[in-house]
C-alpha cells in the first residue's frame, strides 16, 4: 500500500505540476466549459419559456448542472491525453520501468485529473453565480453535488486512461473523447427529459448520464431526485472503469 | 502518408521545374498558371484522399452533433415566433459550417506539414508561384468540402429535410457552402502560413467553433432572450452565413439572407486569401 501511494502521489504532483505550468494545457479545459456555460445559458434561455419547463432555479442553473458535470468529464479526458503523450514520448516507459507499483500510475493520473478539474469546477461556479445563477440547495445538497463531480472526474479519468494505455498513441485522443461526448449530450442537455421526444427521450431514459444530470439539477433546486441512483451508477461505473484502466496498464506492461 | 516522394511530388515538381533552363541555356516553355495549379491541387487531393481519418471525423462530427440537437432541442419549436417548421430542418444549416471549419483545420494542417517537413521549401526553390501553390494547397480541401455538403444535404433530405427553395435552391446552397469552406480554408492557410506549424493552427480550432456557438446557430436572433449574447450573435459574421444557407432550406428565396451569405462568405475569401498571399510572399522571401 505504501508503495502505491508512493507511485500515485508522485504520478499526481507530476500531472498536477504539469497542468498549471503550462497554460496551453490548463486554458482550454477552463475556457471550454465558460464558452458550453455562455453558449447554453445564455443562448437558449428562451427555451425556459417552453410549456411544461418546471425548473424553478431556472435556465442558467439548469445549464450549469450539465456544464459542471461536463467539466468534470472533460477534466478526465484531458488527463487521458496526458497519459497518451507520455506514451508516445517515451516517459510513460521509464516511468513503468520505474514504478515499484505500477497500478499507482493509475491512480495517481486520476488523482490529477481531479485536481484539474476541481479548479474548472470552481472557475464554472463562479462564473455561473455572476452570471445569475439562482442556488436553491443548501449546503449537504451542495456536497452532493460535488459528490457528483468528483465521481464522474474519476469514471472519466480511469476510461481515459484504459483507452491511452491500450492504444498509446496521442492519436487516441479522438476515441477518448467521443463516447465521454456522446454519453454526455444524449442525456437531457437542453430541456427537462419529460420535454424530449422520439428516440432521443428513448435513449436518454436509459442513459446513466442523465441519472447523474437530474441528480445534480435537483441539488441545485433543493430539491433532490434520483439520488441512490445516480451515485449507484456512477460506483459502477468506476468499479468497470477501474478494472478497464487496469487491463490497459496490462497491455502496456506487455508491450514493454 | 505525405506523398513527398510520390508521382503526385513529382507532378509538382515536374510542373514547377518545366520552367527552369535545361542543359545550360535551353528554356522550355514555362506552364501555365493553370497548369501549376493543378499540379499543386493533385497533389493535395490525393494526400487528402489518403487520409481517411481527416475525411471521416469531419463528415461525423457535425452530423452526430445534427442528429442529437435536432432533435434534443426540439422542443425550441414550442417558443412563440419559432419559424414554421422542425428543428431539424432549422438545423441542417449548422453542419455546414462547421464542416468549413473542420476544412479550414484540414488545409492548415496540411500546409503546416509541408512547411515543416521542408518541403515548402524545396518547392520555393523552383520557379512555381506563390499564388499557384496557394491555390493549388486549397484543392484539397475543397474537394472536401463539396463531399461533405453533398454528404450534408443528403442526410439532412434522407431524414425528412425540405428544401423549401427546391432544386436550384439546393444548389445554390452546395456553392455557399463550398464558398464558405473555401473562405475558412483560406483562414487554414493564412495560420499555417503565419505559424508554420500544424499545433499552431489546430489551437485555433477551439476559437473557431466557439464563434458558431456564440452565432444565431440553435435559436433565431430574435428569440435570444439574453441581451449580450444577442449583440454578440448579430455582430458575429458566422450569424449571416448560417442564416443564408438556413433561408434556402427553411424559408425558400430570402433576398436579404442571401446577399448576407454570400456578401461575408465572400468577405471571408478575399480578406483570408489576401493575407495568406501576402503571407506566403513572406515565407518564400524567408526560404
Amino acid at each position: 500500500m505504501r508503495r502505491f501511494l508512493f507511485v500515485a502521489r508522485g504520478v499526481a504532483w507530476r500531472s498536477v505540476h504539469n497542468t498549471f505550468a503550462n497554460p496551453a494545457i490548463i486554458l482550454p479545459s477552463i475556457i471550454f466549459p465558460l464558452f458550453f456555460l455562455a453558449a447554453f445559458a445564455g443562448g437558449l434561455s428562451s427555451i425556459s419559456g417552453v410549456p411544461n419547463f418546471d425548473y424553478k432555479p431556472g435556465y442558467t442553473a439548469f445549464q450549469y448542472a450539465f456544464v459542471l458535470l461536463q467539466s468534470s468529464a472533460f477534466g478526465g479526458v484531458f488527463t487521458g491525453f496526458a497519459v497518451a503523450r507520455d506514451f508516445d514520448s517515451g516517459f510513460a516507459r521509464r516511468l513503468m520501468l520505474s514504478a515499484p507499483q505500477r497500478s499507482g500510475i493509475i491512480a495517481g493520473y486520476a488523482g490529477g485529473a481531479l485536481v484539474r478539474w476541481l479548479v474548472t469546477g470552481a472557475v464554472v461556479t463562479v462564473a455561473a453565480l455572476v452570471a445569475g445563477m439562482s442556488v436553491e440547495g443548501g449546503g449537504v445538497e451542495l456536497i452532493g453535488l460535488l459528490g457528483l463531480g468528483v465521481l464522474v472526474n474519476i469514471a472519466a479519468a480511469l476510461w481515459a486512461c484504459g483507452v491511452a494505455m491500450f492504444l498509446r498513441t496521442e492519436q487516441a485522443g479522438a476515441l477518448i473523447q467521443m463516447p465521454v461526448f456522446i454519453v454526455l449530450f444524449l442525456a437531457p442537455v437542453f430541456v427537462p427529459l419529460h420535454l424530449l421526444t422520439g428516440w432521443i427521450h428513448a435513449v436518454a431514459r436509459v442513459n446513466p448520464a442523465t441519472a447523474a444530470l437530474e441528480a445534480a439539477r435537483g441539488f441545485i433546486a433543493g430539491s433532490p431526485v434520483k439520488v441512490a441512483l445516480a451515485f449507484a451508477v456512477l460506483a459502477g461505473a468506476i468499479a468497470l472503469m477501474a478494472a478497464f484502466s487496469r487491463r490497459g496498464l496490462a497491455s502496456a506492461e506487455r508491450a514493454g | 502518408m505525405v506523398p513527398r516522394t510520390g508521382r503526385e511530388a513529382v507532378g509538382v515538381a515536374a510542373a514547377s521545374s518545366a520552367a527552369a533552363p535545361v542543359g545550360g541555356g535551353l528554356a522550355l516553355a514555362e506552364p501555365s498558371l493553370l497548369e501549376q495549379v493543378g499540379a499543386v491541387a493533385r497533389r493535395s487531393v490525393v494526400r487528402t484522399f489518403r487520409q481517411r481519418a481527416l475525411l471521416i471525423f469531419p463528415l461525423i462530427f457535425p452530423l452526430l452533433l445534427f442528429a442529437i440537437n435536432g432533435s434534443a432541442l426540439g422542443a425550441a419549436r414550442k417558443i412563440p415566433g419559432f419559424p414554421d417548421v422542425s428543428y431539424r430542418d432549422f438545423a441542417l444549416a449548422i453542419p455546414f459550417i462547421q464542416g468549413a471549419l473542420f476544412v479550414a483545420v484540414t488545409a492548415g494542417t496540411d500546409l503546416a506539414r509541408d512547411i515543416e517537413s521542408g518541403f515548402f521549401n524545396r518547392l520555393a526553390l523552383t520557379p512555381l508561384r506563390g499564388s499557384a501553390l496557394l491555390a493549388g494547397q486549397l484543392g484539397g480541401a475543397v474537394l472536401v468540402a463539396c463531399v461533405q455538403s453533398l454528404v450534408y444535404l443528403g442526410v439532412g433530405l434522407a431524414t425528412g429535410v425540405g428544401i423549401a427553395s427546391g432544386f436550384l435552391g439546393a444548389l445554390v446552397l452546395l456553392a455557399l457552402s463550398i464558398l464558405i469552406a473555401f473562405g475558412f480554408a483560406g483562414l487554414g492557410a493564412l495560420l499555417a502560413l503565419r505559424f508554420g506549424t500544424g499545433e499552431a493552427v489546430q489551437g485555433f480550432f477551439p476559437l473557431l467553433f466557439v464563434t458558431i456557438f456564440l452565432s444565431s446557430s440553435n435559436l433565431p436572433r430574435n428569440l435570444i432572450k439574453t441581451d449580450w449574447f444577442k449583440e454578440v450573435a448579430t455582430y458575429n459574421p458566422v450569424s449571416y452565413l448560417i442564416e443564408g444557407v438556413r433561408s434556402l432550406i427553411i424559408t425558400g428565396w430570402d433576398g436579404e439572407a442571401l446577399a448576407l451569405g454570400f456578401g461575408f462568405a465572400l468577405v471571408l475569401c478575399v480578406l483570408t486569401l489576401s493575407f495568406a498571399g501576402a503571407a506566403m510572399k513572406n515565407r518564400l522571401v524567408r526560404t
